[in-house]
């Protein structure tokens, strides 16, 4: 059983949220982690640089192969996890202590897609 | 999910531990049980072991045995002693490779064990089958009837000894194998692996490979999958058929002509290697270390002067380096050690150095 946090928005692909204002914070889950296994890479997007809901922004490396990572809100990066460059095996240690990118939504509606933690425990279990 | 695959003889321990599973060469395969990382370190620094059941057993007999393995293997079986074991390569008659293999002569005479690929144990017995007439040979596939379990690392020859008590064959040289019992059954223990570390390998039936599995698990050998088989191989510059071989690469691209014996007067494939000699290589394979810690992934385009001259055939960052290295076959012209290339990964071109494909230098007892 994958650990999930209260509060938290997910998608999917796996990845979660944390809003304040209009700025989300994107991770990946514990599922995800869990699944890809050893992280020995994060191919993050610039500062700067548009995301689109759904559009991939990004990638991990495992040991075996990568994965893409899909945003789940539209906007603008405005920072990346940079310490994430030398040490990409915090996301195994603790996926939701260790955020990827932070976004500037230009929409925040796009969040009302996203489940709530009860909803993605529920979606995991079919996965 | 995958539908009909084959399961090993050890299938259930692997259920048991709780291993991620996935479809290998028809097989469901343990890829980790835990971690690769720890698996991959606990065969560098300790031992591990594998269930490589699914590889191929193929036994050739008769009086033309030796004519007929020397015919369609590159390498030299001439006098062979028993008790050896061979690398090399089927060949087609263009140089391709069909498989690479080991042999091992057996204690009988005019017979030999050829252990190939599992991917591979079906075309390979075709291609045997069929390059059989005129030779009074038999060729019987008896891969169903064979489990194997690699225990690999420094301290294997200990757990052969003290948790085994297979003593004699701790004295066994590299790449030597000898027939013992286990249970009363028959056991062929070779020195041999595909880690980069010393080890062995066995081959017996099913209810003894189970027992040796048990036994080997009770001492706390680490069980170690096939994810970490291959980042272990890797850095020990080893290939792997269908990246660094197939029927369309050979021996000589592939930087394996030490394990091709020209000399011989005949084998499949010869002519084609001698002209491919004498006309200069046009590809070749080689290592590549990336400046970035970015992963190089097999089929990813290799850049130079703004066009492709290469594809990567596998790539990792690297455990026991903690270094981003492919292999990748090259375009001969930018294949010397040193040459400044660059590899596609995704969205951006990532700079690297060509370099040796031997990252780790393997620790085998000699």
């Amino acid at each position: 059983m994958s650990k999930t946090v209260a509060g938290l928005l997910y998608s999917e692909s796996h990845e979660w949220v944390s809003v304040d204002g209009n700025i989300a914070t994107v991770g990946i889950t514990d599922f995800a982690q869990h699944a890809l296994g050893n992280l020995s890479y994060v191919d993050m997007p610039e500062v700067g640089d548009e995301v689109s809901k759904g559009e991939e922004f990004g990638a991990v490396e495992s040991v075996k192969a990568a994965s893409d990572l899909y945003s789940p809100v539209s906007g603008r990066v405005i920072e990346t996890n940079t310490e994430l460059e030398d040490a990409p095996e915090r996301l195994n240690v603790d996926p939701y202590a260790n955020w990827i990118i932070k976004v500037e939504m230009s929409d925040p509606s796009e969040l009302d897609d996203l489940m709530d933690e009860a909803a993605y425990i529920a979606f995991c279990e079919k996965e | 999910m995958e539908e009909n695959l084959l399961k090993t003889c050890l299938y259930d321990r692997h259920i048991a531990l709780g291993a991620q599973m996935s479809p290998f060469a028809g097989y469901d395969m343990p890829i980790r049980y835990t971690s690769i990382i720890d698996e991959h370190n606990a065969v560098r620094n300790s031992a591990g072991m594998f269930d490589v059941s699914h590889m191929g057993e193929i036994f050739v007999s008769g009086p033309d045995a030796e004519k007929y393995v020397s015919h369609v293997f590159c390498n030299d079986i001439t006098d062979m002693p028993s008790g050896k074991v061979l690398y090399g390569m089927l060949l087609n008659p263009r140089g391709g490779v069909v498989d690479d293999l080991l042999v091992y002569r057996d204690s009988v005479p005019d017979s030999y064990l050829l252990v190939v690929n599992a991917a591979n144990i079906g075309k390979d017995f075709n291609w045997l089958t069929d390059h059989a007439e005129g030779f009074d040979v038999s060729v019987r596939n008896e891969s169903g009837m064979w489990g194997q379990i690699a225990l690999q690392g420094p301290r294997a020859e200990e757990i052969l000894s003290d948790v085994l008590h297979l003593d004699a064959a701790s004295s066994l040289a590299f790449y030597t194998w000898r027939e013992m019992q286990w249970n009363g059954k028959r056991l062929i223990v070779s020195r041999t692996g595909y880690t980069g570390e010393d080890g062995f390998e066995f081959y017996s039936s099913a209810d003894e490979i189970r027992d040796i599995w048990d036994t080997l698990a009770r001492a706390g050998v680490v069980p170690c999958g096939l994810g970490c088989r291959d980042t272990l191989r890797f850095e020990a510059g080893l290939p792997l058929y269908g990246h660094e071989l197939s029927d369309d690469i050979t021996p000589l691209e592939a930087g394996l002509g030490i394990f091709v014996k020209m000399d011989k007067p005949e084998f499949i494939g010869r002519d084609a290697l001698i002209a491919q000699k004498a006309a200069g290589l046009t590809r070749k394979l080689v290592g590549i270390e990336l400046d970035d810690k970015a992963v190089a992934r097999a089929g990813y385009p290799v850049e130079a002067d703004g066009e492709q001259v290469g594809t990567v055939t596998t790539g990792y960052r690297s455990i026991t380096l903690d270094r981003s290295i492919c292999f990748a076959m090259l375009s001969k012209r930018y294949a010397d050690l040193g040459t400044r290339v660059g590899v596609h990964i995704r969205k951006k071109v990532f700079p690297g150095t060509v370099c040796r494909k031997r990252f780790y230098v393997p620790h085998y007892k000699k």
